[in-house]
């Protein structure tokens, strides 16, 4: 693997950067705010031995929320990949700076929404979105996006320099009953990795609020057939 | 900054006035405008946007506020009109009447949409803009070929399920170099079988309209085929949306098919594929073992004459030339890099779609048995790979309303190509 300056467009620069992307919207995003990568400005590696081991990227990047609002965030990261002895695998650790990332708060959409699927009786569900055209309906767009968000806390933890993921799309979700002031979702996403062109199945419980952002109360791998051993960076 | 406070509340009193008008007001769609506005900075795009929350006008946007290139289509319910027409006035902002009365036109879709219904009877019938399935597709190319003396089909082999592996011919004359397209070789990869179709039908369209194609076709013989993993394909309409590889069953394991784009006598075996039946990127049981593949290896071998091979995937917004299976750079390398940053350029310039360019192994990932590895080794210099839209956000399952505008700018990068190429006899 490369180290030094990297090429911001080649897929060292590249995986980093989604890693980092997964990071930022663990903690910033929502229904209605979802990051995703834009370009990749500038790029380092170098191999971190003092501390955890392994090796650390540091990159400047842009990214795009196409949550709802476009715009157009400056943001800059280190990435560390650790280095274990072992064969299991260590999550990334990202520590991550991005402009007017402070001055995003709770839009009235994400109000309206958490009121309206909060209120009594409220019992969503939906299947395939989007469909296998590409469809999405605007009122499933906040679900949807809330997906990504959840699966995000999955993307990063299963990240690797060998892996580049994305979610490809949600098979289903279900509302949840909960006596929290949260939304509760049970979901079923599809994770496409580039890398391996693998499609991961997930399950997932994953609670929102307009205050507390999204949380992953649980998370359970599917495999796609019986005699498979795990997902693609367990190998 | 006064001037968005002031607009700001002259929009706030207009807005309650509409919604006043909006609670007395019945719910059709008679009268209803759809407008085109040209925003022409960011000031306005964010105007905009504010507009669109603007959740009691109703308003539906077909193409949202992004960006001061692209166009903003929006629905407005009849009793916003006035509301909308007079914030854009005191905006300043750009917009023409696209459709008059949606009510008028919803009858006039009913029907059309009978006739959609039914098989298109021509290729001027044929819906672009959705997704269509492999008898669609195919009934779409004997159409073709029926309206253009100037397009055959070859069956250039048999799938696995035997399903005929067709290409079409587009030629002037005989004896004739070639250039080789082919679309949905990884069967989920729809957007790229969609642009297939729209390719075939632009080169029909431009012979003889666009000087830079008609040189082109006077010269070269160009082969496309669309649907590249027939098998693969209706298996994504029937069964598993996600489904990439051929349909071949794998002796001793469970797991069915091989992945078309690891198969080819190209560092076959190497890193960057695998031996493992159950995974995407299995590579066969040997190279060109995939009916599939052997039948462009023998057209390709047979034709003897083809100076440039295009094969397109999506998805990542890439176009990537030879190596894949290895790090030593292509013989061609600077050649194919400038050629690549033109092409992307002209791509780009369309609709702001950025691509990312290289070689497969530094770009994308190592990949060994690929299809344009294989070709570039026999000879034909002008090998690239294309990864369309987008880059993750609907990745494999791209609204169909992005088909069009993906290929009209694929379709520029294309020509850079296959102009370099007339321009560049080898």
């Amino acid at each position: 693997m490369a180290t030094g300056d990297l090429v911001p467009t080649h897929f060292p620069a590249r995986r980093a950067a989604q890693v980092a992307l997964h990071h930022l919207n663990t903690h910033h995003g929502s229904p209605f705010r979802v990051f995703g990568l834009q370009r990749v400005h500038t790029a380092t590696a170098e191999d971190q031995v003092v501390g955890t081991a392994g090796r650390k990227y540091s990159l400047d990047f842009s990214v795009t929320d196409y949550g709802s609002s476009g715009s157009v965030l400056r943001c800059s990261a280190e990435v560390l990949f650790p280095r274990t002895e072992t064969h299991t695998h260590t999550p990334p650790e990202v520590h991550l700076r991005c402009e007017d990332l402070t001055h995003i708060s709770s839009s009235p959409e994400e109000l309206a929404f958490y009121q309206k699927h909060t209120a009594p009786h409220s019992a969503i569900s939906a299947h395939d979105l989007p469909d296998s055209q590409g469809n999405i309906s605007q009122d499933m767009q906040p679900f949807w996006h809330l997906a990504r968000v959840a699966a995000s806390f999955i993307m990063l933890r299963e990240s690797s320099e060998n892996t580049e993921y994305n979610m490809a799309q949600v098979a289903n979700l279900t509302q949840q009953e909960t006596s929290e002031k949260q939304l509760m979702l049970k979901y079923h996403v599809l994770l496409h990795d580039i890398v391996s062109q693998e499609i991961i199945h997930w399950k997932l419980l994953c609670s929102w609020s307009p205050e507390g952002g999204v949380s992953v109360r649980e998370t359970e791998w599917l495999p796609k057939c019986p005699h498979d051993t795990g997902p693609p960076t367990a190998h | 900054m006064l001037i968005a406070t002031l607009c700001k509340k002259m929009t706030r009193l207009l807005f309650l006035g509409a919604l006043f008008v909006a609670v007395f007001a019945k719910r059709t769609f008679k009268r209803d405008q759809v407008l085109r506005i040209n925003a022409k900075d960011d000031a306005q795009i964010s105007l905009l946007k504010e507009l669109s929350e603007q959740a009691h006008l109703g308003l539906d946007f077909w193409m949202e506020p992004v960006h001061e290139s692209l166009p903003v289509d929006v629905h407005v319910p009849f009793h916003s009109l006035q509301a909308v027409r007079a914030f854009l006035a005191y905006n300043q902002i750009q917009y023409q009447v696209m459709i008059m009365d949606v009510q008028g036109l919803l009858e006039n879709e009913e029907r059309e949409m009978l006739k959609y219904n039914a098989f298109p009877r021509s290729t001027d019938d044929f819906v672009y803009s959705t997704y269509h399935d492999l008898k669609s597709i195919y009934s779409f190319m004997d159409m073709l070929v029926a309206e253009n003396s100037m397009v055959s089909k070859i069956v250039i082999g048999k799938s696995y399920e035997s399903r005929p592996l067709n290409v079409l011919k587009f030629s002037t004359g005989a004896n004739r170099p070639g250039i080789w397209i082919d679309t949905g070789i990884h069967s989920r990869e729809w957007v790229t079988q969609a642009s297939g179709i729209w390719f075939a039908k632009k080169i029909v369209t431009d012979y003889r309209r666009d000087p830079v194609l008609t040189d082109i076709l006077n010269k070269y013989d160009i082969f496309l085929e669309i649907v590249t993993n027939p098998d693969g394909f209706a298996y994504t309409h029937s069964s598993d949306r996600m489904w990439r590889k051929t349909r071949k069953p794998n002796p001793g394991s469970s797991c069915v098919g091989v992945d078309p784009n690891r198969n080819w006598d190209a560092g076959f075996g190497g890193a960057g594929s695998s031996s493992n039946p159950c995974t995407e990127t299995y590579r066969g049981p040997s190279a060109h073992s995939e009916p599939e593949v052997k039948a462009i290896v023998d057209f390709v071998k047979s034709h003897g004459n083809l100076k440039a091979f295009v094969s397109i995937h999506s998805y990542s917004q890439m176009l990537l030339y030879p190596y894949g299976y290895k790090s030593t750079p292509a013989k061609d390398q600077a050649e194919l890099y400038q050629l690549a940053r033109k092409a992307v350029t002209k791509l780009w310039s369309l609709y702001n779609t950025y691509y990312r360019y290289g070689s497969i192994i530094t770009t994308i990932y190592q990949a060994s048995g690929g299809t344009i590895d294989w070709t570039y080794d026999q000879g034909i210099k002008y090998s690239y790979t294309f990864e369309l839209r987008d880059t993750g956000r609907y990745g494999f399952i791209l609204p169909a309303n992005q088909i069009v505008p993906t290929a009209e700018e694929t379709w520029l990068a294309l020509m850079a190509i296959m102009e370099h190429t007339k321009n560049n006899p080898y």
